[in-house]
């Protein structure tokens, strides 16, 4: 983000925002953060909300339940359509991940000192994104309890996973990334939970947040090798994330069907899960900031990056869709050009220009100023996105797999009500888990803010 | 020697600023001490220096654990796919390695991963519930906004009254005396 330098009396100067509300000390920000965990009395807005996703995860139990007793056959996946809802919703949740490593990790590595009030917030739903993705592959096996059969353990059948097959990459990149996000979570967190054991007043609080933090207690040496640790972690996170949406790509591109065996896949893919990741964090900042009063610290600044990143990756995906067409009709395939034709006038061609509306017209708004800056606009326009997102992957999906080779073979997909409830029903879970997240732990992460603090006041003296 | 009773782990001085505290760490580094801590409630650029605290091992854990996940990653695919589980298709290579580069990767950043994060508990010797520091009861304004400076007991140029007036003249706001009870 370094532009030229502007003349000094331009308005460009007064512009510059702080990335955090001036007048806060260090223990503003951590009175601030730590109140919404341990004094805040839950309002009518966190019980209400809480409410509502908790009864969803019950209709995720009972999907769930009843398709461990009935089967796969409750949902609307065939022959030749096996995919389906499943994989489309394994692949939105897991693309939605994407952006809390890519802020906590990646943003780490550029420096990029917008990354301190959102990262903490986005790695959690980093988190519970990852488990609502790895649910689906799960229950999808059909046998979810044969699941293990996945893992290379030595059993009496002698008989070892196919190591060729991007399926088990998969288990490999999708377990390491889940692993990998927790512990980084964990040790960024760690510091804010020996704050919230030194402030607890309650005796289930100091207990709780006192095992937690591990008696931390902010020594040098321990913030030294710290540090190094955090370093590494976010470097070793980054090419991490880079692969885990590679690989999912790898799932469609190493098959020959047509829509699927492309080379632009990997970064098409991973431009994709953090366009969606970016709008997922928006749908989340947004009522955060208003409901706990955190707009210092979230604040225009930090939801206008986020809008810049979300319109520089809604352009690669849009580069991405030209480039499928494109290469359909220079290869001259004609499997790939009847695809191509199939998604503009086939049976679910409305699903291909649904995608289009969301994810390449909507979001060239961000181009003005204005939108960038308008809260309301913004969150409207992460849904917007989010829906276009899942839409990419039910067009890549479904109707690749209706039309392929022989129209002998072909078929047709709708989606049952066990197919809706299952989605809506990780929906659920994910909101139930961030509800309790958020009065759980600190949102923000609050050692960083009082070096936040530390920064702005010596760049003030300057 | 081995009474049961408190005994005495070191003094402590309270500042109010980063920069005083690095002042004073450099100071007491300058005056002789070796056993000398800080405590900040975020990382101070410089401290760990000035308190005589420079390597740390952390990095080199962190590239045996990736270079044992790599190697454990490529041996596992290797032995199940060319050793105990060969599968001829075709006259295809039982050693396909591009196809196991994928996992390869992950296990290697999953290896170093955890190495990275247990040697630095290990090293850091958390967990560990309970410390002398903890005794001070201002010590808990030390996760929000207060900036600590410990001289330990064990340290040879260490006495109670020359070191308590050692660390007040270094502008400290408060010192106290640090007890290990045992």
């Amino acid at each position: 983000m370094s532009a030229t330098q502007p003349p000094l009396n331009s308005p460009q100067i007064q512009r510059v925002e702080p990335l955090l509300e001036p007048g806060h000390t260090y223990a503003s920000v951590t009175d601030k953060i730590a109140a919404v965990v341990l004094t805040r009395p839950l309002g009518i807005g966190w019980l209400g909300g809480f409410t509502i996703a908790f009864s969803v995860v019950m209709l995720l139990f009972i999907a769930v339940s009843w398709l461990i007793i009935k089967g796969v056959g409750i949902w609307g996946i065939n022959i030749p359509i096996g995919w389906g809802f499943a994989i489309v919703n394994f692949v939105w949740w897991i693309g939605i991940g994407h952006a809390g490593t890519l802020i906590s990790a990646i943003l780490f590595l550029l420096n990029q000192k917008w990354r301190t009030s959102i990262n903490r917030f986005a790695e959690a739903m980093t988190l519970f994104a990852v488990a609502c993705a790895g649910l689906f592959p799960l229950i999808h096996t059909g046998r979810p309890w044969m699941a293990y059969y996945m893992f290379p353990y030595p059993s009496t059948m002698g008989i070892w996973p196919q190591f060729r097959s991007p399926l088990m990459w998969d288990v490999f990149a999708v377990s390491t990334y889940g692993t990998v996000s927790l512990i980084f979570w964990f040790i960024g967190l760690l510091p804010d939970l020996a704050t919230l054991r030194d402030r607890a007043k309650k005796r289930y609080q100091q207990v709780i947040f006192g095992i937690l933090a591990m008696g931390w207690r902010n020594s040098a040496r321990h913030w030294h090798r710290y540090q190094s640790t955090y370093l590494l972690l976010a470097g070793l996170a980054t090419p991490l994330v880079l692969s885990v949406h590679t690989v999912v790509s790898f799932d469609f591109a190493v098959a020959i069907v047509p829509g699927w065996h492309t080379t632009i896949f990997p970064p098409y893919f991973v431009a994709g899960a953090i366009y969606s990741g970016f709008a997922m964090v928006l749908t989340l900042a947004i009522p955060l900031r208003k409901a706990y009063g955190l707009e210092d610290f979230i604040t225009m600044r930090h939801l206008e990056n986020c809008a810049k990143v979300m319109l520089a990756t809604g352009l690669i995906v849009a580069y991405g869709y030209f480039v499928e067409f494109f290469m359909a009709f220079y290869s001259g395939n004609k499997f790939d050009v009847f695809l191509a034709e199939q998604r503009l006038h086939g049976p679910y061609s409305h699903f291909y220009y649904a995608l289009l509306l969301c994810n390449i017209l909507t979001p060239q708004l961000l181009w003005i100023r204005k939108v960038r800056r308008n809260v309301l606009a913004l969150f409207l326009m992460s849904l917007v996105i989010n829906t276009g997102m899942w839409l990419e992957r039910f067009v890549i999906i479904v109707i690749s797999l209706t039309r392929d080779f022989m129209p002998s073979a072909w078929g047709r997909y709708s989606a049952t009500f066990w197919d809706y409830a299952t989605l809506a029903g990780t929906l659920g879970l994910f909101f139930m888990l961030f509800f309790l997240f958020v009065r759980g732990l600190p949102a923000i992460a609050i050692s960083e803010m009082r070096e936040l603090v530390h920064e702005t006041e010596s760049e003030d003296h300057q | 020697m081995m009474e049961h009773r408190s005994h005495l782990y070191g003094v402590m001085g309270e500042f109010e600023t980063p920069e005083e505290l690095l002042a004073a760490a450099k100071k007491a580094r300058e005056a002789g001490y070796v056993h000398v801590d800080a405590y900040t409630p975020f990382p101070v650029e410089g401290l760990a220096d000035a308190i005589g605290f420079r390597w740390t091992a952390v990095p080199l854990i962190t590239l045996i654990g990736g270079i044992l996940g790599g190697l454990t990653g490529f041996g596992l695919q290797y032995w199940c796919a060319a050793i105990t589980y060969p599968m001829n298709i075709g006259g295809r290579p039982l050693n396909s390695w591009p196809a196991f580069i994928p996992i390869t990767f992950e296990l290697t950043v999953l290896g170093a991963s955890l190495f990275s994060v247990v040697g630095m508990f290990a090293l850091n010797k958390l967990p560990q519930p309970y410390h002398p520091v903890f005794n001070v009861e201002r010590f808990a304004h030390g996760s929000t906004d207060r900036f600590f400076l410990v001289i330990e007991a064990r340290d040879p140029k260490f006495d109670l009254a020359g070191s308590s007036r050692f660390l007040q003249g270094l502008s400290a706001r408060f010192v106290a005396e640090v007890k290990d009870e045992e």
